[in-house]
């Protein structure tokens, strides 16, 4: 079944084309990865999918419904929760503040909303560090503390931007290790924007290839890296001779 | 029992006796304290919770203070009652400037200047409104026969007090659960970063109205409060921008978002313009002029030396729990 | 008649327009560059225009030429005031910028309280009564002067601005103080020079308002909401919106006094600042959001 649908998803800014008529499918339960050179238009697509930016033409399904036109919160609401590429934590809160404020997009109830915050925070190695006020944290726990905020909202599925982006090797290998538990043990569904291989490598099940905003392979991981079209996106045409 | 309830038990013992101890001076100070508190801790909800800087509060003072004094001197309804329409109006008044502001993208420092426009829109509008007495002023009658009159709000220095006392009180308990509550904590997230507040879900317009909402309603009352407590209002003076500076000061100097701050800020900026008062009269110098001087001077020494205000500094040194805002 | 009555007041809404314009266009660079909103602008014109009064009465100086030394004066004091405090609240929250300056502001209403007390001063100028007549329609002489002025001093920081190394310089600094500072840009002299060209803006303006208003201390908060209404309308941190915003603000006051009462006049320009806001946020010349 698919939970995500984006049909001709197109957004220009002032005539340049930021995404341009694309188009996927994410299966429930999937971990999907969308790839492609700096400028690709994949932070814009995030931003489309989760009502950011409004888009110029398509459409958007989530869950069997269109939900291009819903505002943010609306979309967060319906199950779709993402991160920042660039990490946008609530800085004069401390991480628990700001991970029990996503627990109570779905509880009202403010004690229990601070007592459900653990198992995010303890799913990403933030628990110890919860007293501590968001803006002094390090940025590898930031991208954490975005992840945990996220996945505290109870989203069917999670849009993570380059969270495995300023992680050290052994950081990149818990974050997948955590991403893997959440995806196998709750079927918790994941698209990531991701320039660390590794990680797509281990978690993908498929990968979406952008290049100028448009869409040029898709399939399994190990399909797409030998794709002559995406060698050359990543290293441009001349390399290929 | 903690340290700090018992410092917030006795200090509220020794206000509900101290009047016992005042002259009718003192007793005035004390009410300027409590109004300065109470309608900090109004605005407070708005920037303090919400991040939203209004620099116009004097509007809601002066609807709300008009409200209730023409409702009362042209057909005589209680300000007990009249006081739901005072807010009610209040209200509205937040709506409009609220949705004007979030609808179009209105932020920051742009938002601020809306809703001082708003302040003097309605300040030149009462001023030529001859319902309300227009530039003359509108006076509420005084008479020996309605001097005991509490559901009037006629009352002595000593009434004023405790009316005043119970108001501050009551803004400190209502901000102490909101800020407790679900919407406090969506408020503080807004306040942080509204792209951020919206990707998890939060209405963050939702969110901002209601804080206006609340806001406009508490500080209705600091109007209905200062019209039945002065007997008089001009437009010009209540919608002044300076009162509205007045109302954000207390809570800046003490400490935004805390819930102690506004009273703290009151409690440093009212006697403090107090004592220059008589500082410059002891010293015999008449001039006008002096005491704000030093005023000002002592707002750019507060702000330069204690930026997050004095209350979290004062509270980590107590090691109470409100140093993190 | 009625019709040569309305041109002339329309002129003259035009004319002080621009010295208004002036004064803002010191608010809108100040902001643009320095990020920081001067909420004493309008306490610095008063100041001004105190200042060229006293050079009238005691020193015999014409308004028209004291500006240029009154300017001066005021660049100095813009650029101390910013080396010396306001650099220091540059990456602080709006709120706490505000209370700085609106303590300042306070400070600088009451000493001109203390000195020159409530009452309003006037300057006696020979020329004060000349006219020019356009057909039936009477335009003030000092009025043309005054507008003359303002194009002339505004016309001079566009080429400086435009022109001159350090202008470019400013502007590199408003576009990215990062990158500024990154190419060896030195960003805090640049801010302390554009407050000092900001508050010289407010100086010759106020030198140029004492020959068509009175200064009293009162005049100041209004003169400060003034500034703001003419630069948002006209787009914060753009530079002709200013002198745009301050044209349109005089000829809506203008009109308001003649069509509806004189006391009516600001509430004519807050309601069409509220109207700029809701159809153009960024003001009729100001850069999109994003």
């Amino acid at each position: 079944m698919s939970l995500l649908r984006l049909d001709g998803v197109s957004k220009r800014f002032r005539g340049l084309v930021a995404v341009d008529n694309v188009s996927l499918t994410v299966e429930a339960g999937t971990v999907f990865a969308i790839i492609g050179p700096n400028g690709a238009g994949k932070t814009t697509l995030f931003s489309l999918i989760a009502g950011a930016l409004s888009l110029d033409t398509g459409a958007i399904a989530f869950d069997g419904a269109r939900i291009n036109g819903l505002r943010p919160d609306q979309i967060c609401m319906r199950g779709l929760a993402r991160t920042f590429q660039i990490v946008r934590p609530f800085p004069a809160l401390s991480v628990h503040e700001n991970v029990a404020i996503g627990v109570m997009a779905r509880e009202s109830n403010v004690a229990l909303a601070f007592a459900r915050a653990e198992e995010s925070l303890r799913a990403f190695d933030l628990w110890d560090k919860r007293e501590q006020r968001a803006s002094a944290l390090t940025l590898p726990d930031r991208k954490r503390l975005e992840m945990a905020r996220a996945l505290a909202t109870r989203p069917k599925m999670l849009l993570l931007d380059e969270t495995m982006a300023g992680l050290r090797p052994p950081e990149v290998d818990r974050v997948v290790e955590t991403l893997r538990a959440l995806n196998r043990d709750t079927g918790l569904t994941i698209v990531m924007i991701e320039h660390v291989m590794r990680a797509v490598t281990s978690l993908a099940d498929r990968v979406h290839v952008l290049n100028h905003g448009a869409t040029i392979a898709e399939g399994p991981p190990k399909q797409v890296m030998r794709d002559p079209k995406v060698i050359a996106s990543y290293l441009g045409a001349e390399a290929l001779g | 029992m903690k340290k700090a309830e018992v410092v917030a038990i006795v200090a509220l013992l020794a206000l509900l006796v101290a009047p016992l101890a005042m002259d009718r001076y003192l007793l005035s100070v004390f009410v300027l304290v409590f109004w300065a508190a109470y309608a900090g801790q109004a605005w407070n909800v708005m920037m303090g919770f919400a991040g939203l800087l209004s620099l116009g509060h004097s509007l809601y003072v002066g609807l709300g203070a008009y409200a209730a004094a023409a409702l009362f001197v042209h057909f005589g309804i209680s300000p007990l009652l009249g006081l739901f329409p005072a807010m009610a109006l209040c209200m509205i008044a937040g709506v409009v400037v609220g949705w004007l502001g979030f609808r179009f993208r209105i932020e920051g420092v742009y938002f601020a200047l809306l809703t001082i426009a708003f302040a003097e829109v309605a300040r030149i509008g009462f001023d030529h409104l001859t319902w309300t007495g227009a530039a003359g002023g509108f006076f509420l009658p005084v008479s020996r026969e309605t001097a005991g009159q509490w559901w009037n709000l006629r009352g002595g220095p000593l009434f004023f007090y405790y009316l005043s006392l119970g108001m501050a009180l009551a803004a400190l308990g209502i901000c102490w659960a909101l800020r407790r509550s679900r919407l406090g904590h969506q408020w503080l997230a807004t306040r942080e970063d509204a792209e951020a507040a919206r990707a998890i879900g939060i209405n963050v317009t939702r969110a901002r109205i209601v804080a206006v909402l609340i806001s406009a309603a508490m500080t209705s009352l600091a109007g209905v409060f200062y019209a039945f407590y002065y007997n008089n209002l001009f437009a010009a003076q209540i919608f002044d921008m300076s009162r509205s500076i007045d109302i954000v000061l207390a809570p800046i100097v003490g400490g935004i978002g805390t819930l102690f701050g506004p009273i703290i800020g009151a409690l440093i900026l009212i006697p403090l313009g107090e004592l220059l008062t008589e500082a410059t009269r002891a010293l015999g110098i008449n001039a006008p002029g002096v005491k704000a001087i030093f005023y000002g001077l002592g707002l750019m020494v507060i702000i330069a030396l204690a930026p997050g205000g004095v209350w979290p500094a004062i509270a980590r040194r107590l090691g109470i729990g409100e140093g993190r805002r | 008649m009625t019709l040569a009555l309305t041109i002339e007041v329309l002129i003259q809404g035009l004319l002080n327009g621009l010295v208004y314009g002036l004064m803002a266009l010191g608010l809108s660079v100040i902001f643009g560059v320095v990020r920081v909103v001067n909420f004493a602008h309008g306490e610095f014109a008063v100041l001004a225009m105190y200042t060229a009064f006293m050079a009238a009465t005691y020193l015999h100086l014409d308004p028209f030429i004291a500006l240029a030394p009154i300017a001066a004066l005021f660049f100095v004091i813009g650029y101390v005031l910013q080396k010396t405090i306001v650099a220091k609240f540059i990456d602080r929250p709006d709120h706490q910028q505000f209370i700085l300056l609106i303590g300042l502001a306070i400070v600088i209403v009451n000493v001109m309280l203390l000195v020159s007390g409530p009452d309003a001063r006037h300057v006696n100028l020979s020329y004060a009564y000349d006219a020019y007549f356009l057909g039936p329609v009477l335009v003030d002489k000092t009025r043309v002067l005054a507008a003359g002025g303002a194009l002339t001093v505004a016309a001079a920081l566009f080429a400086f601005f435009r022109f001159s190394m350090t202008g470019v310089a400013i502007r590199a600094c408003a576009d990215n103080p990062t990158g500024a500072a990154v190419v060896g840009l030195d960003v805090r002299r640049l801010y302390a020079l554009t407050f000092g060209l900001g508050l010289a803006c407010c100086g010759a303006a106020g030198a140029l308002l004492v020959t068509i208003a009175d200064p009293t201390p009162t005049l100041a908060p209004a003169f400060t909401l003034l500034a703001f209404t003419i630069v948002i309308i006209g787009g914060l941190g753009s530079m002709p919106g200013a002198l745009l915003g301050g044209v349109v603000i005089g000829v809506a006051e203008a009109l308001a006094s003649l069509v509806v009462a004189p006391s009516m006049k600001s509430m004519v320009s807050f309601g069409l600042l509220v109207v700029i806001l809701v159809l153009r946020p960024r003001g009729l010349m100001g850069r999109s959001a994003s």
